[in-house]
């Protein structure tokens, strides 16, 4: 949920850029360059990752990269922290398989 | 990213921009770092205005604080990367770089660890269920990208950042079902109490949080009553629908690099954490390595940024010729400030703290 009127901060900007992204095959919008994590809240996905032991749902936790509970797969590559990482047009995010895949093709 | 750096500084927060400004007063080829997308740590989500005396910023935003900060950097002698983590510190003064393409490493004589701190979390049953935030990761969300978490909070502490960013939360439309403390006092300052009063948020002291529930994330919040030794008493539960449960609940000052890298190490309970030994400089058992904010202890922003240009000087001092006069003036004037902010009760803290892992060199 985003909201649009604060008496301090100003988040209207016009230079802010919506962009589109799938999630888990879904398509969803959100503002480029915000962190994957920001867009995806906005959209109410709240369910970030699955623990590797005890399988538990995991959500966005400290959202300055040190925790690890936002590791998710993103253009293929697995364990990106998606609460630093920026969005982009057309990328796509996925649960990822637990401890993560090896990519495909490493550029 | 060139090879051949002076001075190389991890973290840009309050602590390790007022480093690299310092520094670039005396010398150039300055690498400052950090993981995340801006630079400013903590301080760019700070939208209230700050206490403390005139001379440390006092009454200003600490979103506006960063961004001075941040406008002063010259380009010319500070290159500035984000999206960088430092990730490991090896011998002889190598530092471990990653961004989302490689890995590199970095040479210097002389590093600044301003690492900041993260998050505490607390035992209850489902603490790791989507929807339980830090605080501080609520603060990003919201103040830096327009987002909130839910639609209804409980806040868990109430010292200055839960009752901060409870009214912070208010601000952007979101109620707060209650504010749980467990100790019989509210510890943040009584202003930032007083706007939640007048907004007839319930503040339950002597409460803590017992579990949380919910299918995928959280749905609903159950605490209950504590005795003196902050035991849960049967038959006090309350129970709050709730879609977030934010923890306001400490800090732990981020170290880990400064371990690995061999820096004597000190649990000390007044600072909340390990934390390097250092000397007035800043500098810590491995000479050329320094340590500044919260990484040092956790404090505030105004002794961050104190500490920071303390760290910064002095890691000058071996590179460039210093009038000895003028050098010594500088140096004093720091610790004149960092002296007068850390008198007083609240600063007691700190200098019992800093006591304990003092090097005199
Ligand atoms: C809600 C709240 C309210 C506050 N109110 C006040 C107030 O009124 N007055 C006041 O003085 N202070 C206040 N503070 C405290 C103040 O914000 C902090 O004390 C201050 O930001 C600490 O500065 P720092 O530079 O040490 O760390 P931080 O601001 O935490 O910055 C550390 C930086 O280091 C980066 N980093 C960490 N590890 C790595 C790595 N391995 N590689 C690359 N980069 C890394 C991080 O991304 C971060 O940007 C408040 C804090 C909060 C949370």
């Amino acid at each position: 949920m985003r909201f649009l009127d604060h008496p301090i901060l100003d988040f209207n900007s016009k230079d802010k850029k919506l962009v589109s992204f799938t999630f888990e095959g879904k398509t969803f919008n959100g503002y480029e360059g915000e962190p994957i994590a920001a867009a995806l809240h906005d959209n109410g996905i709240k369910k970030l990752r699955i623990s590797p032991k005890l399988k538990r749902n995991r959500g966005l936790f400290c959202a300055i990269g040190k925790c690890s509970s936002c590791l998710m797969k993103v253009d293929g590559i697995p364990n990106i922290r998606t609460c630093t990482e920026p969005l982009k047009q057309g990328m796509k995010v996925e649960y990822q398989n637990i401890k993560g895949d090896l990519p495909e093709v490493m550029s | 990213m060139k090879d051949n750096y002076n001075i190389v500084i991890v973290g840009g927060g309050p602590a390790g921009l007022s480093a690299a400004l310092e520094a670039s007063k005396y010398t150039d080829k300055i690498l400052l770092i950090d993981e995340n997308l801006k630079a400013g740590g903590q301080l760019i989500k700070q939208t209230h205005k700050f206490f403390g005396s005139k001379n440390h910023h006092a009454s200003e935003r600490g979103i506006n604080i960063a961004q001075e900060l941040i406008k002063s950097i010259d380009s010319d002698k500070v290159e500035f990367l984000s999206g960088v983590s430092a990730s490991g510190f090896y011998k002889p003064h190598t530092l471990l770089l990653e961004d989302k393409e490689r890995l590199y490493r970095v040479n210097s004589d002389k590093f600044i660890f301003a690492t900041g701190a993260s998050e505490n979390i607390i035992p209850f049953v489902n603490n790791d269920l989507p929807g339980v935030y830090g605080a501080g990761a609520v603060q990003t969300l919201m103040n830096l990208y327009g987002v909130v978490p839910g639609k209804r909070v409980l806040m868990i502490g109430a010292g200055n950042i839960g009752l901060i960013v409870s009214y912070q939360l208010f601000q952007c439309g979101v109620e707060i079902a209650g504010v749980v403390e467990a100790s019989p006092y509210i510890g943040g300052y009584s202003v930032h109490a007083a706007k939640l009063r007048r907004m007839q948020i319930p503040i339950y002291t002597n409460h803590s949080i017992k579990a949380a529930y919910g299918d995928e994330c959280v749905e609903k919040a159950v605490i209950a009553e504590v005795d003196s030794r902050w035991n849960i008493i049967k038959n006090t539960e309350k129970e709050f629908d709730v879609d977030t449960i934010c923890l306001a609940v400490g800090l732990t000052p981020s170290t880990e690099l400064l371990s690995q890298a061999g820096c004597d190490m000190v649990y000390v309970r007044e600072l909340c954490g390990y934390v390097p030994k250092h000397d007035k400089f800043m500098e810590t058992s491995i000479s050329g390595v320094f340590v500044a904010g919260d990484a040092s202890g956790i404090e505030e922003a105004s002794a961050a940024m104190l500490e920071g240009r303390m760290a910064g000087l002095k890691a000058c001092y071996d590179i460039e010729k210093f009038n000895r006069s003028e050098w010594i003036n500088s140096i004093s004037h720091i610790e004149f400030e960092l002296k007068s902010l850390r008198s007083g009760p609240h600063g007691e803290k700190a200098v019992n703290g800093k006591k304990k892992i003092d090097i005199q060199r």
